[in-house]
């Protein structure tokens, strides 16, 4: 194995040698540990300077603009030159806010979204460790998140920071129903909640086993980011800024960087539970082309989002629990049924991917045939206006 | 086992450890001039009126109940879903049975009007 082919085991190995002659044992293993959490995650603190860049220049490209282009080659270096000015700016704790709460806050979120990387893995043997309940403690992590938006919300003492934290409530933990659902349906095909196992079990994708679940995962994604067309927690035009009114300088920095991190991480998650991780030609053998196909998977799912974000408008707040409660949950449940029952009666025969397939194709048409049945219904009733006053000139 | 969760334990450590840098370097970099009027509350620049930390509309506490009945629910199929494979067609359709008790719960709700905004 050269350094080329696989550089972290080489490092690790090499390191572990060095350590384990330093020191003893104890010691060794929990330098160890420190050392990969940090590489692991300053890549994700760095990706987000690389990823707030990105986006800004698909979402200029989207409203044909150019984006930013002044600051380095391409404009690359526009987010540091915003840190620098973030890190400048006076950082002001509204007089009636609940100290303590206001400034732990942006550090949960961050928190939350690093929390995730712990358990990505990137190439064969490159994860930060392989957790046997890893799905479960993403969801667990992924919590945390919601909880810094209402110590947010509740600890700045401005009614449209709590407004945006009761959203919060309302939309963040509906669409964790969906995302809990269908996080489970590919635990339930790979039989393991572990992420490095759901990856080498994917020798056939799961979005082929099962399409649906994976388009209902992602947007319920969108929405726990609080991305367009979900951004009712900070709706601009409605509610200030929603959470995140009060917050200056760095704080609001965080938020923002947890923000963008996030998204990226929805668009991994996507790729690793549905699209098959790290899989694909020679990443056996070359771990490093591994991380490239995550990174290349991760930035479809990632692509989706800004696009979606830049096309959708905002949806109303009903509009958007009943999409969660009236369409993705009900969905999500009956695919966890028909999956679970036809892998059980089609498992290890050549039938259980068209079977599966099929069985996706006809909750899409089943539910699209319920859907136009009840939407016509209500409209009829709803045929029955009342006469709005006229405007009359005085 | 005990050297994965080392590692998680050392990652929220360090997960906490690298915001709170920023935070600190501007605290160093960044000026510090408060005043009464900076500090109010900022409400597009209206006074505040009232407290902030009043009752609100009960349907966020509502839909806030429902979430924690599926929440819980969904947390329990987790190992259900992991003992997939050893599981013969019986257990498998008790784990389905409870799914449709959680669905009757689902339409229950929906029929109770929970799940209206108002």
């Amino acid at each position: 194995m050269s350094f080329w082919s696989d550089p972290i085991r080489v490092a690790n190995e090499w390191l572990n040698g060095l350590l384990t002659d330093l020191l003893p044992q104890a010691w060794a293993t929990l330098i160890g540990n420190v050392i990969g959490v940090v590489v692991v995650s300053s890549f994700g603190l760095i990706l987000v300077i690389f990823l707030i860049w990105l986006e800004r220049k698909v979402a200029a490209r989207f409203q044909d603009r150019i984006g930013p282009n002044r600051a380095g080659p391409y404009g690359l270096l526009q987010t540091i030159a915003d840190i620098v000015k973030l890190l400048t700016k006076e950082d002001s704790i509204p007089e009636k806010a609940d100290k303590v709460t206001f400034n732990l806050a942006p550090i949960v979120s961050m928190i939350a979204v690093l929390l995730i990387w712990a358990v990505i893995p990137f190439a064969p043997g490159w994860i930060g460790t392989d957790l046997n309940v890893g799905v479960l403690y993403i969801a667990a992590v992924g919590s945390f998140g919601i909880l810094s938006i209402l110590m947010a919300g509740w600890a700045s003492n401005n009614k449209y920071a709590l407004l945006g934290a009761f959203r919060a409530v309302a939309q963040l933990i509906s669409y964790e129903v969906p995302m809990l659902l269908t996080l489970l349906v590919p635990v339930l095909l790979a039989r393991s909640m572990g992420m490095m196992h759901i990856v080498h079990d994917q020798s056939l994708w799961f979005i082929v086993l099962a399409p649906v679940a994976g388009v209902i995962f992602l947007v319920s994604s969108i929405a726990e980011v609080g991305r367009t067309p979900f951004d009712l927690i900070e709706a601009e035009s409605e509610i200030v800024a929603g959470y995140h009114t009060e917050y200056t300088g760095m704080k609001f920095g965080l938020f923002f960087a947890a923000e963008f991190l996030h998204a990226f991480t929805v668009g991994v998650l996507f790729a690793i539970l549905y699209l098959g991780g790290w899989r694909g030609p020679g990443a056996e053998q070359y771990p490093i082309l591994g991380m490239v196909y995550l990174i290349a998977k991760s930035s479809i799912g990632y692509f989706i989002v800004m696009w979606v974000r830049s096309t959708l408008p905002r949806i109303r707040i009903d509009q958007m629990l009943d999409l969660n409660w009236k369409v993705l949950t009900p969905i999500s449940l009956a695919l966890l049924i028909l999956t679970a029952i036809l892998d059980k009666m089609f498992a290890e025969t050549a039938l259980r991917a068209p079977v599966l397939l099929g069985a996706n194709v006809l909750v899409v048409v089943l539910s699209w045939a319920i859907i136009r049945v009840l939407s016509r219904r209500s409209r009829r009733e709803r045929k029955v206006f009342k006469k709005r006053p006229e405007a009359r000139a005085v | 086992m005990e050297q994965n969760w080392l590692f998680i334990g050392v990652f929220v450590a360090i997960a906490g450890v690298f915001p709170l840098l920023p935070i600190v370097i501007a605290r160093v970099l960044a000026p510090r001039k408060p005043n009464h009027i900076k500090l109010e509350t900022y409400e597009c620049g209206m006074e505040t009126v009232g407290d902030t930390w009043v009752q609100f509309k009960v349907e966020y506490y509502i839909y806030g109940l429902v979430f924690l009945i599926f929440d819980i629910e969904t947390a329990f199929l987790y190992p259900w879903a992991v003992a997939y494979d050893v599981l013969p067609m019986f257990a498998v359709l008790e784990g389905v049975l409870f799914i449709m008790i959680l669905v009757g719960g689902l339409f229950y709700a929906w029929r109770k009007g929970v799940l209206e905004w108002s």
